[in-house]
């Protein structure tokens, strides 16, 4: 899961790392009572960012300056509302602007080939880190934390000398072991601070983290209440929210053949197959091991839910999952359907045969079945492509 | 010989008195597994099974009373990093966790502790693995096997007995089929899988069944080319009409950046010599075509 800069934001501040003021306006006038109160304090401008789980939102014009509480206004009443690929913007954090002299990049992901946190950092911070990866690899530098001592004093100090930060190397310290804190406090996989850049404020300069990303681990979610909290809602597809609380795994696509696998592998190849066979797939989903009747019927409604749905792959290997529960499921949800759309089932594997006669027995007249993967493809590709009133 | 699990397993079941725990350990027992007992903390004293083996409270009486050297564990994610954990301690020393959606830096934790005790840990997340004709731990159908030659290794579970079931009705036996789990960490990795199947002598032939996400595959392709330059494999790489940035199902898989695609991994088996097939029906041709000879 995702969090919005504001929430990473108030997760580093909880482990004390520093993190310039900033507030929440979810109004043009609440952005300008906040942009007074932070030009009061003396910023001289301040920095108005539009709060979307999207990149680039800098280039799409939700990053703005303003000198005055007049012009915060005006920008935040710009930025709210705006449509940054296909996300509409609800909040956006009003801050006090730095006067940046360097900026730097610092992060903590899980690294699967070693099986430790790694903690990266390079000197050219302010870009996205892939784009450094790419052009000058050697400008980023990676220790491994230790996986129960966690990040040792000297890699920190490492990391700092090697980004040049002699003369900020304390402050330094207390940031990378406070990033990794933040990772194990959280259960997060990713935390990234970018840019994290030297400050200048009258004559004093100082390490700041000017804008983070946090993602959290789902598997660990059950143990923080607190951050499924922090889910926005707002962000996210009305079919993904209804997928996961059935425990679905979902992903809309834009295709017109909708499919419905057990396991993760076999659903991808299955969308694979399809794709090869020249149809495209209209979904992902995976209902996943030891699926009861009722769990597939909700499934048919978020695959029927998709207008541009003209075609059903129905491809289950039984092994935790029953044969007879998943035919059981489908007669139900079709039962319940209104649409009708031309279904392909293929169900081996755990009482195969007791599905085939409850499929039989429904005398469904438009599912068919067949025995292999590759036959069951060949027909739903080609039930995708029958003209319309077939299906109507 | 085979690899991992046979005629010398002593399995006991972590879980065994769970819902899935005890379905399972039917199975497996009907399989021929050699199950010797239970654990389940508090129901320590009971009977388990339709040939009963005893159920214990902990891992260390499994194996002071019944000798058990391999572990399966279906304990809710809560608790299952401690049971790997617990197996450890007791001296097992192979592990399989089916457990899926523990969080991953508990396992981070738990694969040095494994690695540390010289334990071999299969998972978490996975199906498990079958040596046909003498043992299944974990949740592989016994009904799609055949004997023989090819060993199997995966990240997927279903997937893995579409391509089994492929094999099998080709009339290409088995020796070893492992799934090794799809979370981001995990206990054995291709290459752990593939050493074992390189030193067996009842392996002849490799299949290869990856998924996108990471760079498991490359690696695995590197040593390959080092390692296992003339063993005939196949390999099926799911995932190639994947969108990148989602997450499909597996913690695992997801393709970030220009890291993890299908084509990258595809690239990586074929430049050393590894025929990728297109789809899961196509392996036993490509088999055939690198010598394997069906029985």
């Amino acid at each position: 899961m995702k969090l919005q800069e504001y929430h990473a934001k108030a997760l580093l501040l909880r482990q004390g790392l520093p993190v310039p003021d900033f507030a929440i306006a979810q109004s043009a006038a609440e952005a300008r009572s906040a942009a007074e109160r932070f030009l009061a304090g003396g910023a001289g401008k301040v920095v108005i960012k539009a709060q979307v789980l999207v990149g680039g939102r800098g280039k799409a014009g939700g990053v703005k300056l303003a000198g005055s509480a007049e012009e915060a206004e005006q920008v935040a009443s710009a930025i709210l509302g705006m449509d940054i690929k296909g996300i509409t913007v609800r909040r956006v954090l009003v801050a006090p602007a730095a006067e940046i002299e360097h900026e730097y990049y610092l992060a903590a992901v899980l690294d699967r080939a070693s099986r430790k946190v790694m903690v990266m950092a390079s000197a050219e911070g302010g870009v996205e880190i892939e784009q450094v990866a790419e052009e000058n690899p050697d400008a980023i530098v990676r220790v491994h934390a230790h996986p129960h001592l966690g990040l040792l004093d000297h890699q920190a100090r490492l990391l700092g000398f090697r980004l040049g930060l002699g003369a900020h190397l304390r402050e330094f310290g207390v940031i990378a072991r406070g990033l990794y804190a933040t990772m194990v406090a959280n259960d997060a996989d990713l935390v990234e601070i970018n840019p994290l850049a030297v400050v200048r404020e009258g004559d004093a300069r100082s390490l700041q983290c000017l804008d983070a990303k946090v993602t959290i681990d789902d598997s660990a979610l059950e143990r923080h209440p607190d951050l499924e909290q922090m889910r926005d809602l707002d962000e996210e597809d009305p079919v993904d929210v209804a997928a996961r609380e059935q425990g679905l795994s979902f992903i809309r696509l834009d295709g017109t053949i909708g499919c419905m696998v057990n396991g993760a592998g076999l659903a991808m190849t299955t969308m694979d197959l399809i794709k090869r066979a020249g149809g495209e797939p209209a979904n992902f989903l995976d209902i996943g091991g030891g699926a009861k009747a009722d769990k597939v019927a909700a499934a048919m409604t978020l695959i029927l839910a998709d207008e541009s749905v003209r075609a059903i792959l129905v491809n289950i290997f039984g092994g935790i999952a029953r044969g007879d529960e998943v035919a059981h499921g489908l007669v139900e949800a079709r039962a319940q359907q209104e649409r009708h759309v031309p279904m392909v089932v293929r169900i081996v594997g755990t009482n195969a045969e007791l599905a085939a006669r409850i499929l039989a027995d429904a005398g469904d007249p438009d599912v068919t079945t067949a025995e292999t993967l590759d036959e069951a493809v060949e027909r739903v590709v080609a039930a995708s492509r029958a003209p319309a009133e077939a299906s109507a | 010989m085979s690899i991992l699990v046979g005629p010398q397993t002593r399995l006991v079941v972590q879980g065994i008195t769970g819902r899935e725990g005890g379905f399972h350990a039917q199975q497996m027992q009907d399989y021929g597994t050699n199950i010797v007992c239970g654990v389940t903390p508090r129901k320590g004293g009971q009977q388990a099974l339709e040939r009963p083996v005893p159920v214990f409270d902990t891992c260390w009486q499994a194996v002071h009373e019944t000798g058990a050297n391999t572990s399966v564990i279906y304990v809710p994610a809560a608790g299952a990093p401690d049971a790997i954990l617990e197996a450890v301690d007791a001296g097992i020393g192979t592990i399989f966790c089916i457990t899926e959606h523990i969080p991953a830096l508990d396992m981070l934790k738990v694969v040095h502790v494994v690695d540390a005790a010289g334990a071999r840990l299969v998972g978490p997340n996975c199906p498990g693995a079958t040596s046909v004709g003498s043992a299944k731990v974990g949740i592989i159908p016994g009904s799609i096997h055949r004997p023989g030659t090819v060993g199997v290794v995966s990240r997927s579970g279903t997937l893995t007995y579409e391509v089994v079931e492929a094999l099998t009705e080709a009339g290409i036996g088995q020796s070893t089929c492992v799934g090794i789990g799809g979370d981001p960490i995990n206990g054995s990795s291709f290459i752990d899988i593939l050493r074992l199947f390189r030193d067996d002598p009842e392996t002849e032939a490799v299949v290869l069944i990856g998924e996108i996400g990471g760079n498991a595959e490359e690696q695995a392709a590197a040593w390959i080319g080092e390692h296992m330059a003339g063993v005939p494999m196949a390999s099926f790489i799911a995932g190639r009409s994947a969108p990148p940035g989602r997450r499909m199902g597996h913690a695992g898989a997801i393709i970030s950046g220009s890291g993890g695609t299908a084509e990258s991994k595809i690239a990586a088996l074929e430049a050393v010599g590894v025929r990728v097939a297109d789809a899961p029906s196509e392996i036993p041709k490509l088999l055939v075509e690198a010598g394997v000879r069906p029985g």
